[in-house]
């Protein structure tokens, strides 16, 4: 029995297209099971018995059920360590960088740019009006997150080291959402940053992400 | 030459990576920040941590910010010394890593907010904001409800073994004890089994003890 992964119609959501890029990275095979979210399918069982919490994604591994998107991607990098792209490191010192910026994704990056993502893009999606005020707000919070991303990626490639690691694919389903938003400008002003978003959005397993979920468009 | 911890001792980020240095039962220094002063926001802090927060962590030649980093490196490095605090494979690292997220998306997030509210406010004499409190509590008894469940499967958040799972949640219970919240975990019987056998834990009681302590000072 194959990988299952959980997750939304058509918008996918940002945390769902995170585990979408790790199996693709890993170049695992998988079936994409989109739940009706608008009924409520997530809220319910059997749903409910893969993620308590109601939320996508999920994903099956055989008898291994997980949720967290983080936790996905953190256990798809770790149980198949030997397929596809490297996404950890075996240096121990290397390696607490890498969980450094995994954490700052979560904590310092996520928060204000999924802010950003519902009012710009994800409200336009569903004809509602963004509220200017918290665009406004999360603009300047950003601002000075990717300030310090600016000041990191001037000594690096990527965010923890000279290789693409599990840190900077935590980042690419919101990068990617505010790269298509009025917000841009505040990734190109800054070149370390920008050149960090296109080498990210070109790699081949996102692509196959957005390919996805064009395809769920219909 | 032992390890280095930026912080104080009644933040509870630094106090996480407190719990897993004693539990590691590594040789350490607590290297206070005054934040009052506005240290964090200068150098030479800032160089250590650009987002300039309290914990930061010196080993070596490297150096480390945020608290659920510090802890996966103090637990992955010293694999032979202390508790074992993870686990690497199959299903236990699986749930290891759910358990985690939880605490940091789920879990944090409204203990912070309570916690501010019914310690911090209270502390410094502020007046408390009725209304966060009550949406934090219907909010937190929700998500006790999940961990109800878990608890009634294992002893601990991942397995039979305490895992940084557990310890990550440590201050936020810490605190949450001493405030009229304490109700929603002693309400459920798993849970609160939990909690008083997490908060027990020797390695704990000397953080709080090394916290008492610098209250005195």
């Amino acid at each position: 029995m194959g990988i299952k992964v959980y997750g939304s119609d058509y918008p996918i959501t940002p945390n769902v297209m995170r585990v979408l890029a790790a199996v693709y990275e890993k170049e695992l095979e998988f079936d994409y099971v989109p739940l009706d979210m608008k009924s409520g399918a997530h809220k319910q069982m059997p749903y409910l018995s893969l993620n308590p919490f109601g939320q996508v994604p999920a994903l099956e591994d055989g008898d291994i059920k997980l949720f967290e998107s983080r936790a996905i991607t953190r256990y798809i990098a770790n149980e198949y360590e030997n397929k596809g792209t490297q996404l950890l490191t075996k240096d121990t010192k290397k390696m607490a960088l890498v969980e450094v910026w995994v954490e700052v994704e979560a904590l310092h990056f996520d928060p204000v740019a999924i802010k950003l993502g519902w009012e710009l893009v994800y409200k336009k999606i569903f004809d509602m009006e963004p509220d200017m005020a918290v665009v406004e707000e999360n603009k300047a919070k950003l601002a000075k997150v990717l300030d310090v991303f600016e000041a990191r990626l001037t000594q690096l490639k990527y965010l923890a080291g000279e290789a693409f690691s599990l840190a900077d694919l935590n980042h690419l389903p919101i990068v990617h959402y505010l790269m298509n938003s009025q917000v841009k400008q505040l990734f190109e002003e800054r070149p370390n940053v920008s050149a960090w978003c296109k080498d990210i959005l070109s790699r081949p397993s996102w692509i196959k992400v957005v390919t996805l979920h064009e395809k769920l468009k219909g | 030459m032992g390890v280095k911890v930026y912080g104080i001792p009644h933040s509870t980020a630094t106090l996480r990576v407190l719990a897993a240095v004693h539990e590691k039962e590594l040789e350490y220094e607590l290297v206070p920040v005054d934040l009052r002063s506005g240290a964090h926001k200068q150098e030479p802090f800032i160089s250590i941590n650009p987002f300039e927060q309290i914990p930061a962590f010196e080993d070596g030649d490297l150096t480390l910010f945020e608290s659920r980093a510090i802890t996966k490196y103090i637990a992955y490095t010293n694999e032979g010394k202390g508790t074992s605090l993870i686990s690497k494979q199959g299903k236990e690292m699986a749930d290891l890593a759910v358990w985690m997220e939880v605490e940091a998306h789920q879990f944090d997030p409204v203990s912070t907010k309570l916690a501010w509210e019914l310690v911090y406010k209270v502390f410094f004499g502020m007046e408390i904001d009725n209304a966060i409190v009550e949406e934090n509590e219907a909010k937190l008894a929700k998500v006790l409800d999940v961990y109800e469940v878990r608890l009634a499967m294992s002893k601990y958040l991942a397995g039979d073994s305490f895992t940084l799972a557990d310890l990550h949640h440590l201050p936020g219970l810490q605190y949450l004890n001493g405030t009229k919240v304490k109700h929603l975990f002693d309400e459920r019987p798993h849970v609160s089994a939990w909690c008083k056998d997490i908060l027990a834990r020797p390695a704990w009681e000397k953080v709080m003890a090394l916290q008492k302590q610098a209250r005195n000072d």
